[in-house]
C-alpha cells in the first residue's frame, strides 16, 4: 500500500507541531502541572501522533518522518505513562522526623545484620589484639593510636585545652564531610551483592575492637568513655545505618527468597535507601560538630563523667527517635 | 513492554502496541558528559573558593570549614541537583544531548538519582571511571552500576528536526499526467519498497554531493523508464531528477 505523504503530512502536521510544543513547555519548566483539560488534549495529541508513527512505519516509509514521530512519542510516552507521584518539593524536617525513623522501622532486619556483623569485627579485633600486640600497627594504622594509651592520656589531660582548639569548625567540617564519604561508600559497596559493605562494617568493628581492648586494658576505660561515647553514640549507629542500606541493596541484588524480579526488588527498597541515607547524614553532621567541638576536651578541664553522661542521654534520645517516632509514623 | 537486542538502541512497545526506540549513549559520548561535568565542578568550587576566601580574613578557620563543606556538597549535590531539575540531564548531558531515564522509558524519580549519583563513587574505581565503563562495555543497555542500581539508562537525543516536506510538492507542470493510461499502470507497477525509496531520495537530495545526486536521479530515471515507458515527446527536455518527481507526484496522488 502507498500511502499520499503530502496529504498524510498536511493532515497531520498541526497535530505533531502542536505536541512538540507542549513537550518542549513541560521539559522547559518541569514544575509546571497540567490542568485537567489540558492532559486530555496532551493525551489525545499523544495518541493520535502515535496512531501516525503505527501507520507510517507498517509501510517502511520515509526514514526521517518515522525518526521525527518516534522521538516525539519517546518524549510524550514518559510524561503519559508515567503514575508513579513525583513529590517535587519534599519537606527535609517531615523527611528526617517521620520519613527516616519508619524507614528504618521498616527495614530492621538489615540493621540488626549489620550490628552483628560489625559486633564480629569488634570481637575479632578485640582478641586478636588481645593475643598478638605486635598486629596493633596493622589493626590501627593511624599515628595518633600507635602509642602507648596511658602516655596518650596523660598528654591529653596535660593539656589546657581541646586539641582541636584554633580549629574547631574545619576540623568539624572535616569530620561530617569524611563521614558521610565513609558511609556513602559502605553503602555503595552493597552493590557488590552485600560483601563490599559486609567487609567494610566488619574493618570498622575490627578498630573499634582494637581500641577498646587497648585502652581498657592499659586501665583508661573512663578516658575511652568519655573519648568516644559524645560522639561515637551517634557515629557509630550512622555507619551502621549506612551498612543498613548496603546490606538492603545487596539483597535486592541477590534477591533470596523474593519472588520478585531483579529490577522490581531494586525499585522496592530504592525509596528507603534514599531516606536512610539521608537521615544518616543529617546524624553526621551532629557527630562532627560534638566530635569537634566536645570531644576533644578531657579531664581536668571536661570531667568524663559529664561527656559519659552526655553520650549516654544522646543515645537514649537517638534510640526513642528510631522507635518511637517510627512506629508512631508507620 | 520491554525488549533490547545487543544493538545501541532499547525498543519500548507502549500499551498501546506502538514501537518505537531510544537510542542508548555509548561509553565514550558519556565519559566526554562526565569530563564536562567535572571541568564544571572544578570551576564552581574554584568560584566557591574565592568567595570563601573573603571569609578568611575575619576568620580561617571559618573559611576553611566553608571551603571543606562547599567541596562536599558541590562535589555531591551537583549531578542529584542538575539531574532533578533538568529531568535526567547535567550541563554536560545538555551540551552532548544525552539524557537519564527510567529503563522503561519514563520520568526519573528522586531516588533513583540519588542511588545512581552516590553509586558513582564505586564506578570511579580505581580511577577513570574503569568499573563503570567496564560494566557499561558488558551490560546490555549500556549501564554501570549506578545505573544497574537505580534502574536507569542513558540516552541520546541528537537533533531530529521535522523533515523539509515541501520538496515533495509539485512546482511545474507533470507532463507525465496527461497520459492517464501510462500514469494508472505505473501506479501499477511500482512497489511500495520503491515508492518509499523514491520519496527518500526527493528529500535527502541535498545530503547528496552534485555527482552522487545525479548518479541516484539517473538510476531511479532510467529504471521507471524501463518499467513504464512514455512517449519521447513527453519526457523530451526533462531532467532525470524532474523525472522522478514526476513519477513521485504520479505515484502518490
Amino acid at each position: 500500500m502507498i500511502v499520499d505523504v503530502p496529504r498524510f503530512v498536511a493532515a497531520e502536521r498541526d497535530t505533531w507541531k502542536e505536541l512538540e510544543t507542549i513537550l518542549e513547555r513541560i521539559e522547559a519548566d518541569p514544575s509546571r502541572r497540567l490542568s485537567v483539560a489540558d492532559l486530555r488534549h496532551f493525551h489525545y495529541l499523544y495518541q493520535k501522533t502515535s496512531a501516525d508513527l503505527a501507520r507510517i512505519s507498517t509501510f517502511a516509509f520515509e526514514p526521517r518522518i518515522c525518526r521525527y514521530l518516534e522521538s516525539l512519542v519517546a518524549r510524550a510516552y514518559g510524561e503519559v505513562h508515567e503514575t508513579r507521584e513525583t513529590k517535587r518539593s519534599a519537606r527535609l524536617g517531615t523527611l528526617f522526623w517521620y520519613g527516616f525513623p519508619a524507614a528504618f522501622q521498616r527495614r530492621i532486619a538489615a540493621f540488626w545484620l549489620a550490628v552483628a556483623i560489625m559486633m564480629a569485627g569488634t570481637i575479632f579485633g578485640g582478641v586478636v589484639l588481645r593475643v598478638d600486640p605486635t598486629t596493633k600497627p596493622i589493626l590501627l594504622p593511624f599515628s595518633h593510636l600507635q602509642g602507648d594509651p596511658a602516655e596518650r592520656v596523660a598528654h591529653e589531660e596535660k593539656a589546657k585545652r581541646s586539641s582541636a582548639a584554633g580549629s574547631q569548625s574545619s576540623f568539624s567540617a572535616f569530620l561530617m564531610t569524611h563521614n558521610i564519604r565513609v558511609s556513602i561508600f559502605t553503602f555503595s559497596s552493597g552493590i557488590a551483592a552485600g560483601l563490599g559493605t559486609i567487609v567494610l562494617l566488619f574493618y570498622n568493628g575490627v578498630i573499634l575492637g582494637a581500641i577498646t581492648v587497648d585502652y581498657v586494658f592499659a586501665g583508661q576505660t573512663r578516658f575511652l568513655l568519655g573519648w568516644l561515647l559524645p560522639h561515637g553514640v551517634i557515629e557509630i549507629p550512622a555507619i551502621l545505618i549506612a551498612g543498613q542500606a548496603g546490606l538492603l541493596l545487596g539483597g535486592a541484588i541477590v534477591g533470596w527468597k523474593d519472588r520478585a524480579s531483579f529490577r522490581q526488588r531494586l525499585r522496592n527498597v530504592a525509596p528507603d535507601l534514599v531516606v536512610l541515607l539521608f537521615g544518616l547524614a543529617v546524624l553526621l553532621v551532629w557527630a562532627g560538630v560534638i566530635e569537634a567541638s566536645f570531644s576533644q576536651w578531657h579531664e581536668p578541664v571536661m570531667p568524663y563523667g559529664l561527656k559519659i553522661g552526655f553520650g549516654l542521654v544522646e543515645l537514649t534520645l537517638l534510640v526513642l527517635f528510631l522507635s518511637k517516632r517510627g512506629v508512631r509514623q508507620s | 513492554m520491554l525488549f533490547a537486542a545487543r544493538t545501541n538502541r532499547l525498543q519500548v512497545r507502549t500499551p498501546e502496541g506502538i514501537l518505537f526506540s531510544f537510542l542508548l549513549a555509548s561509553p565514550v559520548t558519556r565519559f566526554l558528559a562526565v569530563s564536562i561535568d567535572v571541568a564544571c565542578v572544578i570551576a564552581l568550587i574554584s568560584s566557591l573558593r574565592t568567595v570563601v576566601g573573603l571569609l578568611g580574613i575575619l576568620d580561617p578557620d571559618v573559611a576553611m570549614a566553608f571551603q571543606i563543606v562547599a567541596y562536599f556538597v558541590v562535589s555531591v549535590a551537583y549531578g542529584i541537583g542538575t539531574e532533578w531539575y533538568w529531568r535526567g540531564q547535567t550541563i554536560g548531558k545538555r551540551l552532548l544531548r544525552l539524557r537519564v531515564l527510567d529503563e522503561r522509558g519514563l520520568k526519573l524519580e528522586f531516588s533513583q538519582i540519588v542511588i545512581r549519583n552516590l553509586l558513582r563513587c564505586v564506578d570511579l574505581l580505581p580511577a577513570f571511571y574503569a568499573v563503570g565503563g567496564t560494566v557499561c562495555l558488558l551490560t546490555r543497555d549500556t549501564q554501570r552500576l549506578g545505573d544497574i542500581a537505580a534502574n536507569t539508562i542513558v540516552v541520546r537525543n541528537p537533533p531530529i528536526l521535522e523533515p523539509d516536506l515541501d520538496q515533495l510538492r509539485p512546482d511545474k507542470w507533470n507532463s507525465l499526467r496527461s497520459h492517464l493510461h501510462l500514469s494508472a499502470r505505473l501506479r501499477q507497477c511500482v512497489t511500495p519498497a520503491m515508492a518509499a525509496l523514491t520519496v527518500d531520495a526527493i528529500l535527502r537530495r541535498e545530503e547528496f554531493a552534485s555527482a552522487e545526486r545525479l548518479r541516484l536521479f539517473n538510476e531511479l530515471a532510467q529504471y521507471f523508464k524501463t518499467l513504464v515507458p512514455y512517449p519521447a515527446e513527453t519526457i523530451e527536455g526533462v531532467t532525470d531528477e524532474q523525472y522522478v518527481r514526476n513519477v513521485a507526484d504520479v505515484i502518490f496522488r
